[in-house]
């Protein structure tokens, strides 16, 4: 058995582990377009920041690839699928063939139509390569303001690790306000206020219309609503769609995403996609929907590679779920925690505005269908757990937004099968 | 089959010795004195006592079989140790982003913000004949046995 991975990320190496857990004997091979070893992208921001150095980037052992018997087949593209002849196409002309194939291409960048994005000094913030462009790009130039275009979550890790390196930062999101596919309107207000407390200008409502250079490096932007801005540096982190370039002239069926079922099959024979680029199923919001998060990508690889191999264990579903900091003070949203006045749904919150506090519980039908917690945030997973196992904590409703909130104030059964692994009935 | 802490929460009285030996057993120097003096200004018991009137119990990480911890870490500091096949935390490699805090099932991480920031979480004591909590747990509330079937799972 010939099993071919496209991509080399979290899905990737949850795909291997799995399949590696209970098969020794199939040849893995992994393609991939960059020219690293397994590193994590979520510590790109960790690293531009200075926090963290090249060596842990990695996100697995160097020996992992040995360890594993993975052939990584790097810099190379695949540029197409032959489903009949189970083939992977190559820039190169060449093809690999496979017995089953994974696609984990993840996301690409999303770049708003501009003029002047391709103006040195403009980046994105997605793989190693533009974070080594940045540094490089700061080394040989300097630079102390920098204009960050996106408010969402890959924007905020970006301007945290600028304001780490000591650069001003202008921050635009065109929606009302940021974070706002994670967080309501009061915990999106907490983290701007944070933003701004670390000396980032938050401009929301707003975007950029015209990017200008000076001696061919970025030097202003215009704003839609008036204004320039002037800036050394500018992100582009508006967010990622899924890379379904691969598929795109082959039968597999695609939505937004590389449509799914529970063991991450796309529509063409020993063909699957798992991760960013995978429209797979969300047990929150009862469809199957692209949410581009780690998590997701590592369990749905590992399902993938253990389906390979003949182990068949069907995923219950995703949870959308971020943890984000910003100015030292955490924050976590699960599930459906953006929602607001959603008829038929419940908000439980608490709110100390001062002390960056904020707890906010949704529920539907006396489930938790989402959460947000900013500040403190210990024992976050215990609602997570409640979530994804929509457990009906009607009796429980006051406990859960107890300061001593715990497995004690759990439904009995419950909680033994958290604290013991037994069986649940619910 | 592996070895597991067993918790016992009709034994489990709350007096709370578990955690000043989970403490002691983490410090440098393994002594009481020292470790809850100078030594106490970064360290933490790794397990959670819960307590509500009568009923109370000691949580560890429950060593889940598909432990949501280790799918979430994007540093890769949460493994399953090769040797052991126990969940564990490498602090050197924790960045302390959260992610395992966020979807840990019994709550059973916290985050150390005594040093440097990273995830804490129970060790079992690695290396140790058994667990401290185990062995100084007077009621037996604390067990370390053999077990095969599931810890707080998926």
């Amino acid at each position: 058995m010939r099993a071919v991975i496209v991509g080399n990320s979290a899905t990737a190496v949850g795909a291997i582990e799995a399949l590696r857990a209970v098969n020794q004997s199939a040849k893995v091979l992994v393609v991939s377009e960059e020219s690293h070893l397994i590193y994590s992208r979520p510590l790109l921001s960790h690293y531009l920041g200075g926090e963290i150095d090249q060596v842990r980037l990695a996100y697995r052992p160097s020996d992992f690839y040995t360890r594993h018997e993975v052939t990584p087949i790097l810099e190379t593209r695949a540029t197409g699928i032959d489903t009949a002849g189970r083939r992977l196409l190559t820039q190169d002309g060449n093809s690999i063939a496979y017995d089953k194939l994974l696609i984990a291409t993840g996301g690409t960048p999303i770049l708003p139509p501009m003029p002047g994005i391709d103006t040195q000094g403009v980046f994105s913030f997605t793989r190693r390569s533009d974070v080594e462009s940045i540094l490089t790009y700061l080394e040989a130039h300097g630079g102390k303001e920098a204009v960050v275009v996106g408010g969402g979550m890959i924007g905020i890790k970006a301007t945290d690790a600028l304001i780490k390196r000591g650069i001003r930062v202008t921050m635009i999101e065109l929606a009302p306000r940021i974070l706002g596919v994670a967080l309501d309107s009061t915990a999106s207000r907490l983290m701007t206020r944070l933003l701004e407390e670390a000396g980032v200008r938050v401009l929301t409502g707003n975007t950029v219309t015209e990017i200008h250079s000076r001696d061919g490096r970025v030097h202003s932007v215009t704003l839609r609503e008036g204004g320039t801005i002037r800036c050394d540096l500018m992100i582009l982190g508006i967010g990622v769609r899924p890379n379904t370039e691969l598929v795109e002239d082959s039968d597999i069926r695609v939505n937004r995403g590389i449509v799914v079922d529970e063991y991450m099959r796309t529509s063409a024979p020993d063909v699957y996609a798992a991760g960013d680029v995978a429209e797979a199923y969300d047990l929150v919001v009862d469809m199957n929907r692209t949410v581009a998060i780690w998590p997701n990508a590592y369990r749905q690889g590992a399902i993938a590679g253990a389906h390979m191999v003949g182990i068949e264990t069907p995923d219950a579903g995703g949870v959308a779920m971020n943890a984000i900091e910003v100015h030292g003070v955490p924050a976590i949203s699960v599930g459906n925690s953006n929602l607001e006045d959603e008829p038929g749904h419940e908000f439980l919150t608490d709110l100390d505005e001062r002390n960056h506090r904020y707890k906010r519980l949704v529920l539907k039908d006396n489930r938790l269908v989402g959460v947000t917690l900013v500040g403190h945030i210990n024992r976050a997973g215990i609602y997570t757990g409640l979530i994804r196992h929509k457990i009906d904590v009607g009796a429980s409703r006051s406990a859960l937004m107890s300061e001593q909130f715990g497995l004690l104030s759990l439904p009995d059964r419950y909680r033994k099968h958290v604290v013991t692994g037994e069986g649940i009935e619910v | 089959m592996s070895k597991r802490i067993v918790i016992h929460e009709e034994h489990c009285i709350g007096c709370r010795l578990c955690e000043v030996h989970c403490l002691v057993q983490h410090s440098s120097s393994k002594d009481i004195i020292k470790a809850y003096g100078g030594e106490h200004s970064h360290l933490m018991p790794r397990l959670t006592v819960e307590e509500d009137g009568p009923l109370s119990f000691a949580l560890q990480c429950r060593q889940c079989e598909e432990p949501s911890c280790v799918e979430a870490c994007v540093s890769g500091a949460m493994h399953r140790d090769p040797l052991t096949g126990m969940i564990m935390c490498d602090e050197e490699r924790c960045v302390g982003c959260w992610m395992c805090i966020m979807v840990c099932p019994a709550g059973a991480i916290q985050q150390n913000l005594l040093g440097t920031k990273i995830a804490s979480k129970c060790d079992l004591c690695y290396g140790a004949e058994l667990p401290a909590c185990v062995a100084h747990c007077p009621n037996e509330a604390l067990t370390f046995d053999d077990v095969a079937e599931k810890g707080a799972g998926s």
